[in-house]
């Protein structure tokens, strides 16, 4: 099982904080779980399309050909603007 | 010491902490400090009230990291980053930093280099209530040059 979370824009566009999906070795790759989320929806598609949308494995920040497994958490959200 | 908090923060009070008790003991003659506030306008725009939203966990492990990176690059002691998150207003302190030395250059570079970071790096984010409603505030390219020239060695 994966956990997707969403951030800011990102969340308020797909309207959720998380799902759940089933892991399998497709999901292996950032951009499959990318293009399958982007598939439930107009809002999801333009939510997960963003040209500077970041990526978080487990927490911390990854690049786009970082390799998931099952258990891990992905997060997606828009470039930060805290402090 | 690191926290994400929705209480507000005292300076004079984080000041006695810093220079004054067992988590900097002596020898620090410099000591910087930055606050960061809530404007009350934006891009040309009047601000009502902010919301900062985090990413709980990953936030403060984000955070522990560019104090770990500041504290290889530089002499300095244990800093204090307070970051708020939740309903702001204008004027409302938003962030602290507050960083001890020996002396006053490697206190006041690391300080710089730890809110530069902090804002390409942390993931919070905010939203601005204007006078057509709530956006979320987009990210400056200049935070990101200001980010980038610590890894040029040109400071």
């Amino acid at each position: 099982m994966l956990t997707i979370v969403f951030f800011a824009q990102t969340r308020e566009l797909v309207a959720c904080d998380n799902i759940e999906l089933e892991f399998n070795s497709s999901l292996s790759a950032l951009e499959t779980i990318r293009s399958q989320l982007a598939s439930k929806g107009d809002k999801w598609d333009l939510a997960l399309q963003q040209d500077k949308l970041l990526v978080a494995v487990n927490q911390e920040m990854s690049p786009w050909d970082t390799v998931i497994k099952d258990g891990d958490e992905v997060a997606f959200f828009p470039p930060v603007t805290g402090g | 010491m690191i926290s994400v908090q929705t209480a507000d923060f005292d300076i004079a009070k984080l000041y006695q902490q810093m220079s004054n008790n067992q988590l900097n003991p002596n020898g620090y003659g410099a000591v910087v400090t930055f606050v960061g506030k809530v404007r009350d306008f934006n891009q040309q725009q009047q601000i009502g009230a902010m919301t900062l939203e985090h990413y709980p966990g990953m936030t403060e492990k984000s955070l522990e990291a560019i104090v770990e990176q500041t504290k290889a690059r530089w002499p300095i002691g244990e800093p204090i980053i307070i970051h708020r998150v939740g309903e702001l207003a204008p004027g409302d302190q938003i962030v602290y930093i507050g960083v001890v030395s020996a002396h006053r250059k490697a206190a006041f570079e690391a300080c710089e280099f730890l809110i530069d970071y902090l804002k390409i790096k942390a993931p919070f984010w905010k939203k601005e209530q204007t006078e057509t409603g709530y956006q979320w505030v987009d990210a400056r390219e200049n935070d990101t040059t200001a980010a980038d020239r610590w890894s040029q060695g040109n400071h």
